[in-house]
């Protein structure tokens, strides 16, 4: 109570504009009645609409009337701003303004490696009728959350701003935000609208919960979620506070907080799912990416954040920084202006900014890169209120409207305009003051024992800094100090000799035309006397500290992908005829020599010796080999953010799918290792991973047109000491042992046979449940499993688990026992892939041996080996050559390990693994034998696209070496024009392998927090 | 054990029989054996077609075109259409210092502290390893035993592989000091791609630490230099182990990458008098004419590797060791881990892929290896006076299509080239009814 007396005490010592009308109030009311009248300004209405000499009148915190020409009632105070601009004030719609500092939840904090911070905790710790999941609070309300801070409202008040929207931003389901005005009237005065959206990210934020771990993880509870809320909608068995909230929530606007265009695209796909129509809050990337991003017709909240410059003036360091950073540094700033012209609905806010006084730099830097000053007063007046539904309250100056509008000198976005004023609600508060005049200028100054010297006003708010001149014999040149109130000012300065030691003046303005000053002076030595100053001429600014406007032609080019090996135009598909090779068909025509390969809409047109070119071009293959494609079975590359969701024993419902990375370099690496196809596999921390997604390596492509398409869809199962956690972990998550393992199994697919059983029963309200979805689809043929596995016996229990719980198990992977249970294996049709040659990395592998795979090829089972390694997947060809080495495969056979047998297990060898009239044209030529060490892949092509040519690699680099070398030296023009830079620091690509665990949910959380601070 | 002991039985080439425990160390060379015929593959980068190379006693007598077996009760082996090749060397690795990986109770390899020169590999190196049999099969014969971690990990000694403890095996002792120039951490890149910048730590403050580091490693060197020239008041193991550093004896392998990093190293080792060997230099193409001024040999990072930049040529690791070796520098060919070493004849196979002539690369895995070992007056090329420690190859040894090791000798004696893999092979593949080779 005493906390509330003393706010109420310090409002009314301020004046109260409108009171609360339910709280008492100690003394006599002091209503005013709040009636301004704003006359000869020019008053923007909005983007579409500017009234010159024109009058705003406002009462209390609403606008009276706008207009031309408008007669000012009696009873109002008249403020004339002639020659000044009236604008309405700006929105941000994206601030945690008022809310407390999240603060991390008790665990999970941990990530990277070894998997160490993991505390295994299970299910939610919230204690009450909430989700089982702590990322999943849609409950959460800011209204109740947010409390006036004064600091940074005063911030974001000089800086133009009259109302924010404020989000929580914490969590997957965050709950609703709310929009407030910037006043410093109490909150009950100040709220524009208590629920303006729901929120969401892919953060799980402070939730103390395990899982997600990953971002497919997030995709995927988040997409539960939604079905969880459907079913409890028609449910009364129990009571689910979130749900309850989330479902409530629907009929809001749905604000998306993603990092990265690709995350765009992810939540937009779960958007179309659910029928949500998501405002996404982003990064500020979409420029690589806009067709795409245009496509999901949504409207966007953009950061107005531009990376800083590098320093790059050691051409070590300078190494550091990829051409990703670099191009990166310099296109960010086009990205307002590249929305605007694809016609995207897009709002700027403030988040994001290291700090607040950067806003107007970068804004004018965006418009220098093409922003329209109409589209960006747009984007942080009438879009934002739109986007958080206030714009019935502000946003534009009409009648009825807030009185929240700026008054300025000038052209809002014009370099060197003023903000005099921010009134919020009807009240003034002063950034600038209005009735300043402009000091700036060189006057001719003399001082009493001094005699004649210049003085140079310059700097902000119509002057703030000056500097003194004396021309002559001793001609000097020095910095003052400038202070000034009003029309009263004080200058300080020390001419060093004649007289040594600090000159002080203080005076006041004595006539506005010419400006003419005078006062009185003191010197060091103790002499006083005057001084006087009149206007010679206007100074020259010299702007400082502004980052270099680019100019437009000198821009480099967009890249796909954004990353080294990106190009401009993306390669084309042609009709080629490969001559005089030896092919290796991988067909029962066996090895050709002398053979030709003709290439034509993408497919395989033609086999055989002597075939005619016709309108193809001709590429003389004489001397080299010809095979198909590498088919990697078992690979993690391409994957954004994790690839293991592995805090509980089973993750059937999370989907590489949703996660596919188009702008991972190791699609372009393995090209050059001869790979077109890849299966990218979850990882193996549990029992049952997640659904897989088949890709072909067309590099450049967006992740959904990488997708394979019309395959068959696997999942991913694992055995051993990862999913019994032996190296990692805290070993508090079921299993520990084998004999867990098993009773995962078991227990999983008891419950998917109940759940499919429950779902055939017309009427019943059976909750979908995506982790069962997946194995009811394994249960029906649907879905094909893969499994991680090493040793005899738990391959022996898988497959007496499938027999018994009546499911097929399609391909153990990376398999180093296979040996062991070759017979079993080929009794049952389950193929297997494997290392060639990898043991002793644990103690599951010490009688792995290199004649794996030999032996299961020979007992006949369909054999493969696959890399669950970046690098290895760059010379597959040479693992198949071990296969000679270790077991005498023949080489016709040894090759099929890398290119038919995989495709045979993947279910596509009748798209790919052979040359074959009539399948997909993906072949690489070799410049040797391909299961030598001699041998280079030269040109790999997909779908009959030469995505690698060694040659054509050349040319790609010396070309990227010469737009490194052009934005190095932007960076050190940037530099040497006094912008800001920052140390390069090495950031290593991410690689995935099997194993990989970290905590991508927590890590991103870090990383909006770390660009949160203000 | 018993684990392993799946039967019982001698163990030759041709007998059909198990367990690795009884792969039993060679006895000495008794007889000379003469090999004829062959293509002679010297390791200094020379090749003698139809060669004869004789050994006696352990040590090469001749290696001639077209040479007679001697007179005299010698062992002809006929290898007409074979390659012989100089026993490979794999330095710096922590073979027998290590059984699995992820099980700690076989790592003897990273102890604890910073300035460990004190630490030496020999005593630790375990003879009985499975895994020194599986490499032997491909043709790597000799090892530098290499301790890990800290700034000063400590030194190694160089072995053959074919003894009944340490004692037995080792060629060299103590050999090197291994150094690991302290670098900046390297971070994992962000999840969207296009933002500059990491947020949450201070690169200022990275350097700092860095430099720290170098500082620490410099005054180590300095008061390890000066205890070295008299005798001291107190004894300190850990300086006095430093001495064979300064008179020369003791060679110091410095592991550095980056170019700036391969500079700094070099720059202060030569401060204490030293010309090191770097080790790893990722990014040594960067500096050769540094290189090469200041003679300084290269032991490369596998060159099955990843480009150290994003930005890197594709297959600048498949490179990096032709571009030095054509510029003259001396290079040496490792390859990460221990069992993995099996894998060293494909990597100096693919440094000749990558631009280096086939007998230059065989070098940088023979002779090359031998002199930054300091033990290239008994081994690392064939020729007279030398170890007879050579292997008897089907095809080209350095591609995984054609190594076919049929026969191979360490210090002459005729060694057993079974090994726990050929074992399994054949007791599974007699399981299945497959023909055993």
């Amino acid at each position: 109570m005493k906390k509330i007396l003393l706010t109420l005490a310090l409002a009314f010592s301020a004046t109260c504009l409108f009171a609360q009308q339910t709280y008492p109030v100690n003394g006599s009311y002091d209503n005013r009645p709040g009636q301004f009248a704003f006359v000869n300004a020019t008053i923007v209405v909005s983007a579409n609409q500017t009234i010159s000499n024109g009058t705003l009148l406002i009462k209390g915190q609403t606008i009276q009337s706008v207009g031309a020409g408008t007669a000012v009632p009696k009873g109002y105070v008249v403020i004339d701003l002639k020659g000044k601009f009236i604008y309405p004030s700006l929105i941000d719609p994206f601030t945690t303004y008022g809310l407390p500092e999240a603060t991390r939840g008790g665990a999970g904090g941990g990530f990277g490696g070894g998997g160490g911070g993991r505390q295994s905790i299970f299910v939610s710790t919230k204690k009450g009728a909430y989700n089982w999941n702590e990322a999943i609070r849609p409950e959460t309300e800011v209204k109740g959350m947010i409390a006036n801070d004064s600091k940074k409202a005063d911030d974001m008040r000089k800086a133009g701003f009259g109302s924010v929207n404020v989000v929580n931003r914490d969590g997957i389901a965050r709950g609703t935000s709310a929009a407030v005005t910037l006043s410093d009237e109490p909150e009950n005065n100040n709220m524009l609208s208590a629920q303006t959206a729901a929120n969401y990210s892919f953060s799980k934020g402070t939730s103390s919960n395990d899982y997600p771990t990953s971002l497919m993880g997030s995709i995927a509870l988040l997409r539960q979620t939604y079905y969880d809320a459907q079913w409890y909608g028609k449910q009364k068995e129990e009571y689910n506070i979130s749900l309850e909230e989330f479902n409530k929530q629907q009929n809001l606007s749905q604000i998306f907080e993603v990092d990265g265009w690709q995350n765009i695209l992810r939540a937009d796909k779960i958007g179309k799912e659910f029928s949500k129509k998501y405002i996404f809050k982003t990064t500020g990337d979409e420029y690589q990416r806009i067709p795409e991003v245009k496509a999901t017709g949504a409207s966007l909240i953009i950061p107005i954040s531009f990376v800083k410059a590098f320093d790059v003036e050691d051409p070590a360091e300078a190494r550091s920084v990829s051409l990703t950073q670099m191009k990166g540094w310099e296109l960010a700033p086009t990205n307002p202006a590249a929305l605007e012209k694809a016609g995207i609905n897009f709002a700027i806010t403030t988040t994001g900014l290291d700090n607040i006084r950067d806003f107007w730099t970068n804004i004018r830097t965006a418009i220098d890169n093409g922003l329209t000053e109409k589209q960006a007063l747009l984007s942080v007046t009438e879009v934002p209120a739109r986007l958080v539904g206030i714009s019935d309250k502000v946003g534009t100056l009409e009648k009825g409207k807030l009185a929240n509008f700026l008054i300025t000198s000038d052209n809002l976005f014009k370099n060197g305009n003023i903000v005099f004023e921010n009134w919020v609600q009807g009240k003034r508060f002063v950034v600038n003051k209005i009735n300043t005049t402009d000091l700036r200028g060189v006057y001719a100054l003399n001082v009493d024992g001094i005699g004649a010297l210049t003085l140079k006003i310059t700097g902000t708010g119509g002057g703030s800094a000056a500097a003194i001149e004396r021309s002559g014999p001793d001609s000097t040149k020095v910095t003052a100090t400038f202070t000034r109130s009003g029309d009263w000012l004080s200058i300080n300065f020390n001419l060093r000799k004649n007289p040594k030691g600090d000159v002080r003046l203080s005076g006041y303005v004595t006539s506005a035309s010419p400006l003419t000053f005078k006062g009185e002076s003191a010197l060091s030595d103790g002499t006083e006397g005057h001084w006087t100053a009149s206007f010679k001429e206007a100074g020259k600014e010299m702007p400082r500290r502004e980052e270099p406007k680019p100019a437009l032609a000198t821009l480099g080019t967009l890249i796909y992908p954004f990353t080294a090996f990106g190009t401009a135009a993306a390669p084309v598909q042609e009709s080629v005829l490969l001559k005089n090779a030896t092919v290796w068909t991988n067909e029962k025509e066996g090895i050709l020599q002398n053979a030709d390969v003709l290439l034509e809409g993408g497919k395989i047109k033609a086999v055989g010796k002597g075939l005619s070119a016709g309108n193809a071009k001709v590429i003389d293959a004489t001397g080299k080999h010809i095979t198909a494609g590498i088919v990697d079975e078992h690979s993690h590359i391409a994957i954004a953010g994790g690839v293991n969701e592995g805090a509980q024993s089973s993750s059937a419902e999370v989907r590489i799918a949703d996660v596919v990375n188009g702008e991972d370099v190791n699609i372009y690496r393995q090209l050059a290792g001869g790979v077109t196809t890849s299966h990218l596999l979850h990882g193996s921390a549990n029992p049952i991973g997640g659904q897989s997604q088949l890709i072909k390596l067309r590099w450049g492509k967006s992740a959904e047109e990488l997708k394979f398409g019309g395959n068959d869809g696997f999942i991913k199962f694992a055995l051993g000491e990862n999913v019994k956690q032996s190296n990692f972990g805290s070993g508090a998550r079921f299993p520990v042992t084998r004999m867990g393992v098993e009773q995962s199994y078991i227990d999983e697919f008891t419950r998917a046979k109940e759940y499919q059983a429950g779902m055939a029963v017309k009427g019943n309200n059976v909750r979908r449940d995506l982790e069962l979805d997946a194995i009811v689809e394994i249960l029906n043929n649907k879905r094909f499993i893969t499994c991680h596995s090493y040793v005899q016996s738990e391959i022996n229990m898988l497959i007496h688990a499938a027999d018994s719980m009546g499911f097929k198990i399609n391909t153990f992977t990376h398999i180093l026992e296979g040996y062991k249970v070759a017979d079993k294996m080929k009794a049952h049709g389950i193929a297997g892939s494997t290392f060639a040659d990898w043991w002793a990395y644990k103690m599951e592998v010490q009688e792995a041996i290199p004649y794996n795979g030999a032996i299961m090829h020979n007992v006949g089972i369909t054999t493969a080996f696959n890399s669950d390694d970046a690098e290895m997947a760059r010379r597959l060809n040479q693992e198949a050559g071990k296969s000679v080495l270790y077991g005498g495969v023949p080489e016709e056979e040894a090759l099929k390990l890398v290119t038919l047998n995989p495709a045979k297990m993947l279910h596509i060898d009748n798209r790919v693994g052979s040359i074959k009239a009539g399948k997909d044209a993906d072949v690489v030529i070799w410049s040797a034998n391909p299961l030598s060490i001699y041998a280079k892949a030269e040109k790999t092509f997909v779908d009959g696209i030469p995505y690698w040519d060694l040659d054509q690699d050349v040319i790609v680099r010396k070309a990227q070496q010469g737009e490194r070398a052009r934005l190095i030296q932007k960076m050190l023009d940037s530099k040497s024009r006094g912008a800001r830079t920052q140390r390069p620091v090495f950031e290593a690509p991410r690689l995935y392998a099997c194993e990989t665990l970290e905590d991508y949910s927590a890590e991103l959380t870090e990383l909006e927090r770390s660009h949160s601070h203000e | 054990m018993n684990k392993y002991l799946l039967t019982l039985a001698l163990s030759t080439l041709s007998a059909v029989t198990f367990a690795q425990a009884t792969i039993s160390p060679a006895k000495k060379q008794t007889q000379t054996i003469a090999i004829t015929g062959a293509t002679i593959h010297v390791g200094n980068g020379t090749v003698i077609e139809n060669g004869t190379i004789v050994f006696s006693n352990g040590k090469i007598v001749s290696v001639t075109a077209a040479g007679a077996v001697p007179q005299g009760g010698a062992m002809e082996i006929k290898a007409a259409g074979k390659h012989v090749y100089p026993g490979f060397i794999a330095p710096v690795t922590n073979l027998g210092l290590a059984e699995f990986e992820s099980v700690k109770a076989t790592l003897d390899f990273q102890e604890i502290g910073n300035m460990n020169p004190h630490i030496r590999s020999l005593i630790a190196y375990n003879t009985d390893s499975k895994v020194p049999a599986t490499l032997r099969s491909n043709g790597i014969l000799m090892a530098q035993i290499t301790p890990e971690g800290g700034t000063i990990s400590g030194s190694s000694s160089v072995v053959q592989l074919d003894a009944w403890n340490w004692e037995d095996a080792v060629i060299r002792t103590d050999d090197a000091q291994h150094i690991n120039w302290p670098v900046l951490p390297r971070f994992r890149g962000g999840f969207g791609g296009g933002r500059g910048g990491m947020g949450a730590f201070n690169p200022e403050a990275l350097q700092e630490r860095r430099n720290a580091a170098i500082a620490d490693l410099d005054a180590f060197f300095a008061e390890a230099k000066a205890y070295s020239e008299a005798k001291p008041d107190v004894v300190n193991t850990r300086l006095a182990a430093m001495k064979h550093i300064f008179d020369g004896s003791e060679k110091v392998f410095i592991t550095a990458n980056s170019q700036k990093d391969i500079v700094a190293a070099v720059n202060f080792a030569k401060k204490y008098g030293i010309t090191p060997v770097i080790v790893g230099g990722e990014e040594a193409y960067l500096v050769t004419d540094f290189l090469k001024e200041n003679n300084i040999s290269v032991v490369i990072k596998q060159p099955h590797s990843l480009p150290s930049s994003l930005d890197d040529d594709v297959n600048m690791p498949y490179k990096n060791g032709a571009i030095l070796a054509n510029a003259g520098v001396n290079v040496v060919v490792s390859i990460e881990g221990y069992w993995q070493q099996r894998n060293l004849p494909f990597m100096a196979g693919t440094v000749s892929a990558w631009g280096l002539d086939k007998e230059k690369a065989l070098s940088t895995i023979t002779l090359n290896t031998a002199k930054v070992l300091g033990v290239d007056k008994t081994t690392g090329s064939l020729e007279a006076g030398k170890d007879a420690t050579l292997f008897i190859s089907v095809g080209d040894a350095l591609d995984m299509k054609t190594n076919n090791v049929e026969k191979a000798f360490i210090q002459g004696r005729d060694i057993n080239l079974d090994n726990l893999h050929k074992q399994l092979d054949r007791k599974f593949s007699e399981k299945y009814g497959l023909k055993v080779k």
